[in-house]
């Protein structure tokens, strides 16, 4: 069954249609990649599934019931969480407390129990502190729970954005190319470590990636976006050979010399 | 090796307690020394860097506090005074560090929170309320300021949910602007409030405001000013220690870190502004009843803009988001603004009066306040661009992570691994 679907979604920013009729679903515990090339919508279609973005047409349907026009916090609080592009991290804090931001929404203290700091918040706390911790034990970076996050090297900061993404216990996790900037072995690494997600926490995964090894060896389900429309859809096999796709990458008269 | 012994928290404890003693002895024995007394209110900064256990520092800064500064300054008026207005300034900085500190929202109209609270304890504590209420209620007596001091509270925070909610639809300058736009439109309101109802009394200001009471002993002079303001710091500083380093400070720092994260991770940018707005401006309304009850008078220009900028600095120039930066900060300004200038200005008049130098007065250096102000926020951007004690995330102590009870439990997410195998 469709865990995620996406009907008909459509964003313009002024004259330029970044997203235009895209119709994808998602199976429950599949990675999908969407791929395209730049300025093909990609972001544009996480910012609508995310909330960030008001679509203007279409609609986002998760489990059935439809989110659109819900804010991205009610609709993180649903299940769906994401890393972004460029890195953001609360860079101030430190990394353990980075992850506990992602329980924010299963915590309930409020102004008056903090306060009076009640047995409640207290207990509270450390449940989320034992928890952010394993989650960073989890993720292979607890070494580092108490360095500044903007402080950490690239490869951390990536792994760390993913630990706080997956403190929100999310169902469905949008990846904004996790492998950018980095080396052929990090990139290995990285793979191994989205399959592991996939496998032992049952995530559903949709990334959008320029790294098309780690896309082709990585994803069973692949949607290809070109000028905001998508021009293809299937296994990475089917991509792989789709006469549509190689023109949209390289151009029409390399469609034509093969 | 001065800024490195000020960075490790080693001033020795011996040290400390000399410094107090010669500072306190030198006020006690010296009749309004301002040195002596400066001495004295730098040994709360000492306290803090001394080395040697909470236990030890605390006691030390209580001591200071509830102890000598009392016994040694008490029967004068002026330093306690002084104090006092340290105080009043501390809590508010405090109470504004929630919202531009942590939350990270440029709030240049901080001080309406604090007209309203002031007003709120002013027009029920006078027969201004008359005005307006009918029957003869009014006014209360100085006992109702315990309860004020709560009903100030209220009050604010009211004041800052209802101003947060059109102006947090901006952010950055925009949010700068429109605060300080409404700050004025607050001052202006109260200025003008004295028709068609008078309410507020407009220009000629609310009084005789009633001294606090307890138990039928009048509290109107600064020295018991000085404990109730304390008292009132003492709350504002566990709360800000609390939220700090809660799910909403957490979430507070979030939002000022980067909005779009914070938002991708479930928290709710309005209610979370809402909250920092709601609970700095409710700690001005505190301090705005304590600061109408002090002065028995009440106008509108006391509210002004500058009194906003001038808080503003205190925070940024202590350490936006530091606890103990904008204390020093708050300490630091106060003590310039109504003591240092003024005494500076009194030294030259002096020395003018004895006829060894010719002042015009245009060079009088209290009248230079604003300018002696850019000149240390300049100084502070350039060399301390943090502020001077700059703020400093806790680390968590991991052992005590991984002893918890909770750490064999398999929760959020990871419950899941846990299931699988």
């Amino acid at each position: 069954m469709a865990i995620l679907e996406a009907n008909g979604l459509t964003k313009r920013f002024g004259g330029l249609l970044a997203n235009e009729d895209v119709t994808v679903k998602i199976e429950e515990g599949s990675i999908t990649a969407v791929i395209g090339p730049n300025g093909a919508g990609k972001t544009t279609f996480f910012n609508m599934v995310t909330g960030f973005y008001e679509p203007d047409g279409g609609d986002v349907i998760l489990d059935g019931k439809s989110i659109k026009g819900l804010r991205p916090d009610q609709i993180a609080e649903r299940g769906i969480t994401r890393t972004f592009q460029n890195i953001r991290l609360f860079k101030e804090m430190t990394a353990l407390e980075n992850v506990m931001v992602g329980t924010h929404s299963r915590l309930s203290a409020g102004l008056l129990g903090i306060l009076f700091n009640t047995k409640k918040v207290r207990q509270e706390e450390e449940k989320a502190r034992v928890e952010a911790y394993k989650l960073m034990e989890y993720v292979g970076i607890e070494h580092i729970a108490n360095e500044a996050a903007g402080s950490l090297p690239y490869g951390l900061q990536r792994r760390l954005e993913i630990a706080r993404a997956l403190a929100t216990n999310p169902k469905i996790i949008l990846l904004d190319e996790p492998a950018a900037g980095m080396n052929p072995r990090e990139t290995v690494e990285m793979t191994d470590f989205i399959r592991k997600l996939k496998q032992e926490l049952n995530l559903t995964i949709i990334l959008i990636e320029h790294d098309m090894k780690l896309v082709m060896g990585l994803s069973e389900y692949i949607h290809v976006l070109d000028y905001g429309k998508k021009i293809a859809e299937g296994t990475p096999e089917q991509i792989r050979n789709n006469p549509k796709v190689i023109e949209a990458y390289l151009g029409k008269s390399a469609t034509e010399a093969s | 090796m001065e800024m490195n012994l000020l960075k490790n928290k080693e001033v020795p404890l011996l040290f400390t307690v000399l410094w107090i003693a010669v500072f306190s002895g030198a006020l006690y024995s010296l009749d309004k020394s301002v040195i002596a007394f400066m001495g004295v209110l730098f040994s709360i900064i000492l306290v803090y860097y001394t080395k040697g256990s909470n236990l030890i520092r605390f006691a030390l800064g209580a001591a200071v506090l509830l102890l000598i500064i009392p016994l040694v300054a008490g029967d004068n008026r002026y330093y306690m005074e002084v104090a006092t207005q340290v105080g009043i300034y501390v809590a508010m900085a405090l109470g504004l560090n929630i919202v531009v500190g942590f939350a990270g929202l440029l709030d240049l109209g901080y001080v309406a929170f604090f007209a309203a609270g002031a007003y709120a304890y002013a027009i029920f504590t006078t027969s201004q309320a008359n005005e307006f209420i009918p029957g003869d209620f009014f006014p209360l007596s100085g006992e109702w300021f315990w309860p004020f001091l709560i009903i100030g509270l209220i009050v604010a925070a009211i004041f800052g949910i209802l101003l947060g909610l059109p102006v947090l639809r901006v952010k950055g300058d925009y949010l700068a602007i429109v605060t300080l736009g409404f700050g004025e439109i607050i001052r202006i309101v109260f200025n003008n409030l004295d028709k068609p109802i008078n309410i507020t009394n407009g220009p000629q200001g609310i009084t005789p405001i009633p001294a606090p009471e307890l138990l039928g002993i009048k509290m109107g002079t600064p020295f018991y000013f000085y404990f109730i303001v304390l008292f009132v710091i003492a709350f504002i500083v566990l709360a800000n220690v609390r939220f700090e380093h809660s799910r909403l400070g957490r979430a507070w720092i979030a939002v000022r870190e980067d909005e779009l994260a914070a938002q991708s991770m479930g928290i709710s940018l309005l209610n979370t502004k809402l909250a920092a707005f709601a609970t700095g401006a409710s700690f001005a309304g505190i301090v705005g009843v304590i600061f109408a009850a002090k002065q028995t008078f009440v106008d509108p220009t006391s509210f002004t803009m500058n009194e906003s900028i001038a808080i503003l600095v205190m925070v940024i120039l202590g350490g936006s988001g530091s606890i103990p930066g904008v204390v020093l900060g708050a300490a630091f300004v106060t003590v310039l603004q109504v003591q240092l200038l003024k005494e500076f200005s009194n030294f030259l008049h002096g020395l003018q009066q004895s006829g060894l130098i010719n002042l015009p007065s245009q060079l009088d250096p209290s009248k230079f306040q604003r300018l002696v102000f850019g000149v240390i926020l300049v100084l502070v951007a350039l060399y301390r661009p943090n502020g001077l004690i700059p703020a400093k995330r806790k680390k968590d102590d991991i052992d005590s992570i991984k002893q918890s009870k909770h750490f064999g439990e398999q929760q959020g997410i990871l419950a899941k691994v846990a299931g699988r195998k």
